[in-house]
């Protein structure tokens, strides 16, 4: 790489094409008008590093790697305050979802984030037998900040669940197996197949 | 049925505000025959409700009172007010129009004595002072009213009040049979001057107008700063009338946001920019203005007037749109909530009182219209040849400051003028 391309590659500024093409809503980002609204109405806003009207600026200022590996995105608990006031109806919540999903398909979103932990244990839950099998999805979730607040947190729920295990609203035997939907095979068939369609949808930039 | 002379040479106005009196005065004053037609017991329109105009803050008194000069010495307009156009057909050139004229039950005699207004017990919200105030129900609009004759509100006609203000009025002006009345007439063309009203500021759920008391529009702090207006030129705020001396401004309020308006109202950065300086005359050092902004837009030689405020210490510019209002319950000061774009701070920040720059939207709705009209996306006249001789002026057809609005007026007489003409058999 010459000296020259190398000054270019810093400046090159592909990144928000790259996130109209490849982020859910992304052709949206080019509307914002950086008034603010959205970030000043965020009721978890003082947790974000960077509120949405930042990310958007971000974007347009190429700087992908601060973006696609931030928590920001993860912060979003989809209350729609942003949306509803955002002068330009920029389907904001939207974006933040579909920024975190990319970042986390290229493998890039912070690992220890509790939002996308949490999505992560759902979804795989979830895509193995069709149904959510919640016995597991509660113990999985318990543990996933370590072994012993996992007890800790298991001892102190333990009632509950006895309780819902006695009004027939929980199995035990959901434990080994657990019940899902007829064609599980059909099922992880779609999924892949949706899989490919979405990532021959990728563009490289 | 009211007898009055018009012939398809005859130009309308509709609207008796600046831009309405401009267009009636410069076509009568090329010797053109206008009937000048206000909803309003005045003229003036909502030019005569600002304490000071941009961009050389001098009263409204002074741009009023030539029109008035210029409308008593012209033969060729007639002033009708009270007045409403409730039907319109016909084509450029011949147009057949209908009005509703409402008694003001107070005749040519008046001589504004003021003895009715006295004797009247009862009072209403005063409609110039945006229902800030209360007047009698014998009234005279405001101190520049034209004509300067008293009113009567038609909701104290068979009360004792009535009977009271007509036994007062020395000169036998009261005349409590007066009928409302109907007329037609033929015109040639029309100018549609009725102007704008402000943005309803109710519909802006997160800045609370409808519930905090010290959550004011702009056009209410044009009143509060006039001597003339209900707190005599004190700005006192609503809750507990103390002297506010730390003003929030906030623009864009219900403009250019998909949500409410979309257009960009144009003059209320400017407006803002000068009620800033309202709070520095009317306090000195102690008053202190913040404006919150997405961007000023201060359009050219007119940018002057926002550098020259810029450099004022005391008026600070925050660049972002409010997400939320509340108020603090103990001081009754409204408590902003927003992010500063300029380096991501949040803030909470109180304030005395909150302006809330609200846009300019048409006074009549498109559907209000008495003849069909072609109208922008915004709900303001275009300029198109499917309206015939129906011509806009000033801010029904968009919004615009008086120094544009008074242009756009001068260009619709010069229209009018020319189906007029064409009427006559002139054009050579
Ligand atoms: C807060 C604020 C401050 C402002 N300050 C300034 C300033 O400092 N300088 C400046 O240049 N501009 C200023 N403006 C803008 C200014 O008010 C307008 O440019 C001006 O009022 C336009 O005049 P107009 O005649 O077009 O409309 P209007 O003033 O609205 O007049 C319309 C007239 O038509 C009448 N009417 C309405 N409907 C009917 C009907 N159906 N039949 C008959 N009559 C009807 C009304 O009663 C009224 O008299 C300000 C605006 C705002 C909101
Ligand atoms: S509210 Fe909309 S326009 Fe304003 S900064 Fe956020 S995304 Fe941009
Ligand atoms: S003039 Fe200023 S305050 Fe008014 S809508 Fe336009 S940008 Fe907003």
């Amino acid at each position: 790489m010459s000296a020259n391309t190398a000054v270019v590659e810093r400046y090159r500024n592909s990144f928000l094409k790259e996130v109209e093409a490849n982020v859910e809503e992304g052709q949206w980002v080019k509307m914002c008008m950086q008034c603010g609204v959205c970030s000043g109405s965020c009721p978890l806003g003082p947790a974000w590093d960077h509120p949405p009207q930042e990310i958007f600026m971000m974007i347009r200022a190429g700087k992908r790697d601060e973006v696609l590996t931030s928590s920001s995105m993860w912060m979003c608990t989809s209350c729609y305050n942003c949306i509803v006031r955002c002068p330009r109806e920029l389907p904001i919540t939207h974006i933040m979802h579909g920024l975190a999903n990319y970042a986390h398909r290229l493998g890039i979103a912070p690992k220890n984030q509790p939002t996308r932990k949490f999505a992560k244990l759902f979804w795989d839950n979830l895509s193995k037998k069709g149904r959510v099998n919640e016995l597991k999805l509660g113990i999985a979730l318990y543990f996933m900040n370590g072994l012993v607040s996992g007890i800790k947190t298991a001892l102190k729920m333990a009632p509950l669940g006895i309780n819902m295990v006695k009004t027939k609203r929980m199995s035990p035997m959901e434990y080994f197996g657990g019940h899902g939907i007829k064609d599980t095979k059909g099922l992880h068939a779609i999924l892949k197949k949706a899989r490919e369609i979405e990532a021959a949808k990728m563009q490289k930039f | 049925m009211a007898e009055i002379v018009a012939t398809n040479q005859t130009i309308l106005v509709v609207g008796g505000g600046i831009s309405g009196m401009t267009a009636a005065l410069e076509a009568a004053e090329c010797g053109k025959q206008v009937i000048l037609v206000e909803k309003n017991p005045t003229v003036g329109g909502r030019v005569s409700q600002l304490y000071r105009y941009f961009p050389k803050l001098c009263h409204p008194t002074c741009g009023m009172e030539i029109n008035l000069k210029r409308l008593r010495a012209n033969k060729n307009v007639r002033l009708m007010t009270m007045t409403e156009v409730t039907g319109v057909s016909g084509d450029a050139g011949n147009y057949s129009v209908s009005l509703k004229i409402n008694p003001r039950f107070v005749n040519e005699n008046c001589t504004t004595c003021g003895a009715c207004g006295e004797a009247v017990d009862v009072q209403f919200d005063d409609e110039h002072n945006y229902g800030l105030g209360q007047r009698k129900g014998a009234y005279l609009p405001h101190a520049m009213a034209y004509p300067q004759r008293y009113v009567i509100d038609p909701r104290i006609i068979g009360t004792a009040d009535a009977d009271k203000a007509k036994s007062a009025c020395p000169v036998n002006a009261i005349d409590l049979n007066m009928k409302g009345e109907s007329a037609k007439l033929t015109v040639g063309a029309i100018i549609w001057a009725t102007g704008w009203r402000p943005f309803d500021a109710n519909k802006i759920q997160p800045y609370g107008y409808d519930r905090i008391a010290n959550v004011i529009t702009s056009v209410e702090f044009e009143r509060l700063a006039d001597p003339h207006g209900p707190t005599g030129g004190k700005i006192l705020r609503p809750s507990d009338n103390k002297e506010a001396k730390n003003i929030a401004f906030i623009q864009c309020a219900g403009s250019r946001d998909r949500n409410y308006l979309k257009h960009c109202s144009r003059i209320c950065c400017m407006a803002s920019l000068k009620q800033s300086t309202y709070v520095r005359e009317k306090f000195g050092d102690e008053g202190k203005a913040s404006i919150y902004y997405i961007d000023i837009r201060a359009i050219d030689r007119i940018d002057d007037f926002h550098q020259m405020v810029k450099n004022d210490p005391n008026v600070t510019f925050v660049k972002s749109k409010v997400a939320r209002i509340d108020e603090d319950k103990s001081t009754g000061n409204p408590v902003l909530h927003g992010v500063n774009t300029e380096g991501y701070q949040r803030y909470a920040n109180p304030h005395d009182l909150v302006v809330l720059a609200v846009g300019m939207e048409p006074s009549v709705p498109v559907g209000d219209f008495p003849i069909k009209v072609t109208v922008n996306e915004h709900g303001f006249i275009e300029q198109d040849e499917s309206n015939g001789a129906i011509f806009a002026a000033g801010c029904s057809s968009d919004a615009l400051d008086v120094n544009r609005a008074v242009q756009s007026a001068t260009a619709s007489a010069l229209r009018a003028i020319q189906v007029v003409n064409r009427a006559a058999g002139m054009e050579g």
